[in-house]
């Protein structure tokens, strides 16, 4: 399917950023008429993934984060959040709630809050190449949410 | 709505710390500072994060009250949580950190977001 609108942006990984990327994808997905729970969900699971490229992935560097987000007729959004940092070793690891190499005062929640607000999530990483985590949610289309009230 | 800033206010013996703006990884590192700084100093028998305030909380907010309880603990003081929205009590659920700390429900009257 073609989407119907589509855009990327790219920034340094300023832990400042962090609340520029959310707003900004949000703003885009805001095309999609989502709900505030829909688009507080969407905020969040950015969040996570920009916040991990900025601690883990760019860890004592300062390296660029990519962003590109496609949303489609069918209210489907697309979000691609892409590194080229230190790479995971073992994704699986790394997605196991509570399991986190971040420090002092991180939860090691990332991976299961962004599973948990989308529809799905795909994570592909190479080491010393970098991670792509696709984020992808169906929003409920205006039809469909009137009809249930 | 934008940097996550706290407001503390200490009565009697209980220290109440009304966060608002937004939290993650980038805001949530002053907001500890600030509220560490008071508690270390005034060592209350209580400390109260109060999220009535905040728009936004992602994992970073756990992280934060992971670490107040661990320092509340460590000062035999007690930890409790308060006005969650319901988006970020899903993340508090997720956690597994209502074991730790005592979540207490207020009327939610969250600004923006929820």
């Amino acid at each position: 399917m073609k989407p119907m609108n589509e855009m990327s942006l790219s920034f340094l990984s300023c832990s400042a950023n962090e609340s520029f990327a959310r707003a900004t994808v949000a703003a885009f997905a805001a095309q999609l008429d989502p709900t505030v729970g829909e688009i507080s969900d969407i905020k969040t699971a950015v969040s996570e993934a920009v916040t991990n490229c900025i601690i883990h992935a760019y860890r004592d560097v300062i390296g660029v984060i990519y962003i590109s987000v496609k949303i489609f007729e069918n209210g489907k959004i697309t979000i691609r959040i892409r590194d080229k940092g230190c790479g995971i070793e073992d994704v699986e690891k790394a997605k196991e709630p509570l399991y986190s190499t971040g420090g002092e005062e991180r939860a090691g929640l990332g991976f299961m809050v962004m599973e948990s607000f989308m529809d799905r999530m795909k994570v592909t990483s190479k080491v010393g190449k970098g991670t792509v985590v696709v984020l992808q949610k169906q929003i409920e289309r205006r039809q469909a949410k009137s009809a249930n009230g | 709505m934008d940097n996550g800033t706290v407001r503390l206010i200490l009565e009697d013996d209980v220290l109440t710390a009304v966060l608002s703006g937004e939290i993650d990884h980038h805001t949530a590192q002053g907001m500890r500072e600030e509220i560490d700084f008071t508690v270390n100093r005034s060592k209350p028998r209580k400390l109260i994060l109060s999220f009535e305030h905040v728009g936004f909380m992602d994992s970073a907010g756990i992280g934060l009250i992971i670490g107040r309880y661990k320092l509340m603990e460590s000062l035999g003081g007690e930890l409790v949580v308060s006005h969650l929205s319901p988006k970020m009590e899903q993340i508090v659920s997720l956690s597994g950190v209502g074991r730790l700390a005592k979540i207490e429900k207020g009327e939610t009257n969250h600004e923006a977001n929820e």
